[in-house]
C-alpha cells in the first residue's frame, strides 16, 4: 500500500490532463474511472436480463389469469356436458372433449408403436448404412417441418388416396406423423442414455441383440421414453392446423362412435369461437382453453414427476 | 437340454430376430415415406395448378385474389405477409430469448433455476390457438390503445405473440449452448480481470455463437410455418405493405382458410393452396437446414 502512492503520482506526471479526473488523493488509482463506469455497466446488464426473464414469466401469469378471468364463469358441468350451439348460452365443448380424446387415444397407439419401434431400430438395430442415413436426414428434416403441411399431407393420402374421409381415423394418423419426430428423437436419447455395461452383460449370457433389447435395454429407458411420449401427446392434443386442413368439422352435435365417423377437438372448437366477434362467444372460447391447458398441465406436470422420480437414478 | 433343442431354439431364434428387425425396420421407413409423401404431394397438385397459372406470374405479380374475379395468383403479398410477422416476432424474441439464456444458464442458481425451465417450458407447451385468443382479445386491443390507426386485425399483435411462442425455443437452444462454453475459458478472462458481465459479452456468446445462431434460424422457421395465432391475430386480407399495424394474410393463413371454406377438391383454388404449401415447405426446408449446416460447420470443439 505504501509505495503505490509513488507510482500512480508518477503516472500523473506523464499525463497531467488525469488530475482534473481524479482529485482528491484516494481516489488517485488508474483503475478508479473506469472502474466504476464498467461497474455501472454490469448493473445494467445483469438487471437488463433479469427483466427479460421476469417479463416472459409475467406473460405466461398474464395469460393465464386472463384466461381464467374470461372463461371462468362459463365453466360448469353444462358447458361440459353440452352440444356447441349456434345459441352462446347452451352451447358446449362435449363433442370436443370426446372427439380430441378419441384423437389423443389412436393417435397414442399409433406413434408409439412406430416411433418407438422406429427409435428401437436405430439406436439399437441399425448398421450404418445408406438407408439409415436416408432415414436420420428425414427425421430430422420431418422435425422442422411445419404443422400445416402435415395437414396437406394426411389430405391428399388419408383423406382422399386411402378413402378414409373426414374421420377420427385419418385425423389420428395425421397427429401420429406429425409427433413422430418428437417420439423418436426423445426415445433415442433415453436409450442413448443406458449404459453399454447392461447390453455386454445381456450379451455375455447369450442373449440376442433383440432380447437383449426387449428384456434390458427398453426397460432401462421407459421413463424417458414416456416423458417423451407424454410431451408428444400434450403437442398433439394442442394443434389444430393439421386438422383443419382434414376438414375436421367446427358444427358436431354428436361423439363420435367408431374410427370413421366425423369428429371436432378442442382446439378447433377454440378456434371457432375465438374467430367471431361476439364477446359471448370469446368467452366460451376462453372456457374450452382452461380445459385445455389443463390437461396440458397434467401432461406436463406427469413429464416432470416422472423425469425426477426416474431421471436421476442413472 | 440336448444340443439338438438348442439348434431348433437358435433356428427358431434367428427367424424370430430377423422378423423383429425387418419390423422395425418398416417403422424406421415410415419417416423416410412420410418426407416422400410430403414432396409428392405437394409437387403433384401444385403442378397441376401451374398448368392453369404461369409460374412467372405466381412469384412475380403482387396481387393475390385466388377467390374473386379478376383473378389473380401472385404469392408476393403471401410471402411478404409471412415476412413481416416473422421478422417482427424475431425483433422482440431475438434479444429477449438470448437475454433469458442469459440469465438462466450464468446467473439463476439453485432452486430459482431449476423452477424457471420448467416454466419457460410451460410457455413453449401453450398451443397456438390459445395465442390466437390472446392476441385478439388483449394484445390487439392494446395496442389500440397505444396508438393510432391500428385496425383490428394487424400483423403487429401475431408478431408479438409469435415472439413468446419462439422465446422459449430461442431460450432452450442458446442456454444449452452458452453451458457448452467450458469453465476455464471463462476463467481464463476472469484471471485478466474482466468482470462477469464482459466475460459473458465478450467470450461467453460468441463462443456459443453458432448454437445462438441456429436457435435464431429455426425460431424464424417456426414463426414462419406458424398458423393458427397468425390466422387469428393478422386477419385473411391479401397486403403488401411494411406497415404492421395493418392486417396481413400469411401463406399459413391462406391455407386455413381456404381448407375452412367450401372449395371444392380439383378446382384451381384447391390446388393453389399447394402451391402455397410447396413455397411455405421450401421456405422452412432451406432455414432448418441452414441452421443444421451451422451447428456442424462452426461448433466450436472444446477439448
Amino acid at each position: 500500500m505504501t509505495e503505490m502512492p509513488s507510482a500512480m503520482s508518477v503516472k500523473n506526471q506523464v499525463m497531467p490532463g488525469q488530475d482534473r479526473l481524479m482529485p482528491d488523493r484516494e481516489n488517485r488509482s488508474v483503475f478508479k474511472v473506469n472502474s466504476e463506469r464498467r461497474r455501472l455497466k454490469e448493473r445494467i446488464f445483469t438487471s437488463v436480463i433479469l427483466i427479460a426473464t421476469l417479463m416472459a414469466l409475467l406473460v405466461l401469469v398474464y395469460l393465464i389469469t386472463s384466461v381464467v378471468i374470461d372463461g371462468g364463469n362459463r365453466l360448469s358441468w353444462d358447458f361440459l356436458s353440452s352440444f356447441p350451439s349456434r345459441f352462446a348460452a347452451k352451447a358446449g365443448i362435449k363433442s370436443a372433449i370426446f372427439g380430441s380424446m378419441w384423437l389423443g387415444g389412436l393417435t397414442l397407439i399409433f406413434s408409439v408403436l412406430f416411433g418407438v419401434g422406429a427409435a428401437v431400430y436405430l439406436q439399437e438395430l441399425a448398421n450404418k448404412n445408406r438407408l439409415n442415413q436416408v432415414i436420420e436426414l428425414s427425421i430430422s428434416t420431418l422435425a422442422g417441418v411445419p404443422s400445416i403441411i402435415y395437414g396437406m399431407l394426411g389430405l391428399g393420402v388419408f383423406v382422399r388416396f386411402m378413402a378414409l374421409g373426414r374421420s377420427v381415423l385419418a385425423g389420428a394418423l395425421t397427429m401420429s406423423l406429425l409427433v413422430m419426430p418428437v417420439i423418436i428423437i426423445a426415445s433415442r436419447e433415453a436409450l442413448k442414455s443406458v449404459p453399454d455395461s447392461i447390453r455386454m452383460a445381456a450379451f455375455a449370457l447369450g442373449a440376442s441383440r433383440w432380447q437383449t433389447v426387449r428384456d434390458h435395454v427398453l426397460p432401462a429407458a421407459v421413463p424417458g421414453i414416456a416423458t417423451g411420449v407424454i410431451l408428444a401427446m400434450a403437442r398433439a392434443m394442442g394443434e389444430a392446423a393439421p386438422l383443419i386442413l382434414l376438414g375436421a368439422l367446427t358444427y358436431v352435435a354428436f361423439v363420435p362412435e367408431g374410427i370413421f365417423d366425423g369428429f371436432t377437438a378442442l382446439p378447433i372448437q377454440i378456434y371457432n369461437w375465438t374467430s367471431r366477434p361476439q364477446q359471448a362467444f370469446h368467452e366460451l372460447a376462453a372456457a374450452g382453453i382452461i380445459v385445455l391447458l389443463v390437461f396440458l398441465l397434467i401432461c406436463n406436470s406427469a413429464a416432470i414427476f416422472i423425469r425426477y422420480k426416474w431421471g436421476s437414478k442413472k | 437340454m440336448t444340443s439338438r433343442q438348442w439348434a431348433k431354439i437358435s433356428t427358431f431364434q434367428k427367424f424370430r430376430e430377423n422378423l423383429v428387425v425387418k419390423s422395425l425396420l418398416v417403422c424406421a421407413s415410415i419417416s423416410v415415406l412420410t418426407t416422400l409423401g410430403i414432396i409428392f404431394i405437394l409437387l403433384e397438385e401444385s403442378l397441376q395448378f401451374f398448368q392453369h397459372v404461369s409460374v412467372f406470374e405466381f412469384l412475380g405479380s403482387t396481387e393475390w385474389a385466388p377467390l374473386f374475379e379478376p383473378r389473380s395468383f401472385g404469392v408476393l403479398p403471401l410471402i411478404s405477409g409471412t415476412l413481416l410477422i416473422a421478422f417482427g416476432a424475431l425483433i422482440f424474441a431475438l434479444p429477449i430469448g438470448l437475454g433469458i439464456a442469459v440469465y438462466t444458464s450464468q446467473y439463476a442458481q439453485g432452486w430459482w433455476q431449476k423452477i424457471l425451465k420448467p416454466v419457460l417450458e410451460i410457455l413453449a407447451g401453450i398451443p397456438s390457438v390459445v395465442y390466437g385468443y390472446f392476441a385478439i382479445t388483449r394484445v390487439t386491443p392494446m395496442l389500440q390503445f397505444l396508438l393510432d390507426d391500428v385496425e383490428v386485425f394487424n400483423a403487429a399483435s401475431a408478431s408479438i405473440v409469435i415472439a413468446i411462442m419462439v422465446l422459449p425455443t430461442i431460450a432452450s437452444i442458446c442456454d444449452d449452448s452458452l453451458r457448452a462454453v467450458p469453465k476455464t475459458v471463462k476463467d481464463g478472462a476472469y484471471a485478466l480481470g474482466a468482470r462477469k458481465s464482459e466475460v459473458i459479452i465478450s467470450i461467453v456468446v460468441p463462443s456459443a455463437l453458432s448454437g445462438i445462431l441456429a436457435s435464431f434460424i429455426l425460431a424464424f422457421s417456426r414463426a414462419i410455418g406458424e398458423t393458427m395465432a397468425v390466422t387469428l391475430a393478422a386477419g385473411g386480407t391479401p397486403n403488401m405493405t411494411l406497415n404492421p399495424f395493418e392486417g396481413v394474410q400469411a401463406m399459413t393463413a391462406y391455407i386455413a382458410q381456404v381448407s375452412l371454406g367450401d372449395v371444392a377438391h380439383g378446382t384451381i383454388e384447391y390446388r393453389s393452396i399447394f402451391a402455397v404449401g410447396l413455397v411455405l415447405f421450401l421456405m422452412t426446408l432451406v432455414m432448418n437446414l441452414l441452421s443444421q449446416y451451422i451447428v456442424k460447420r462452426y461448433a466450436r470443439k472444446y477439448e
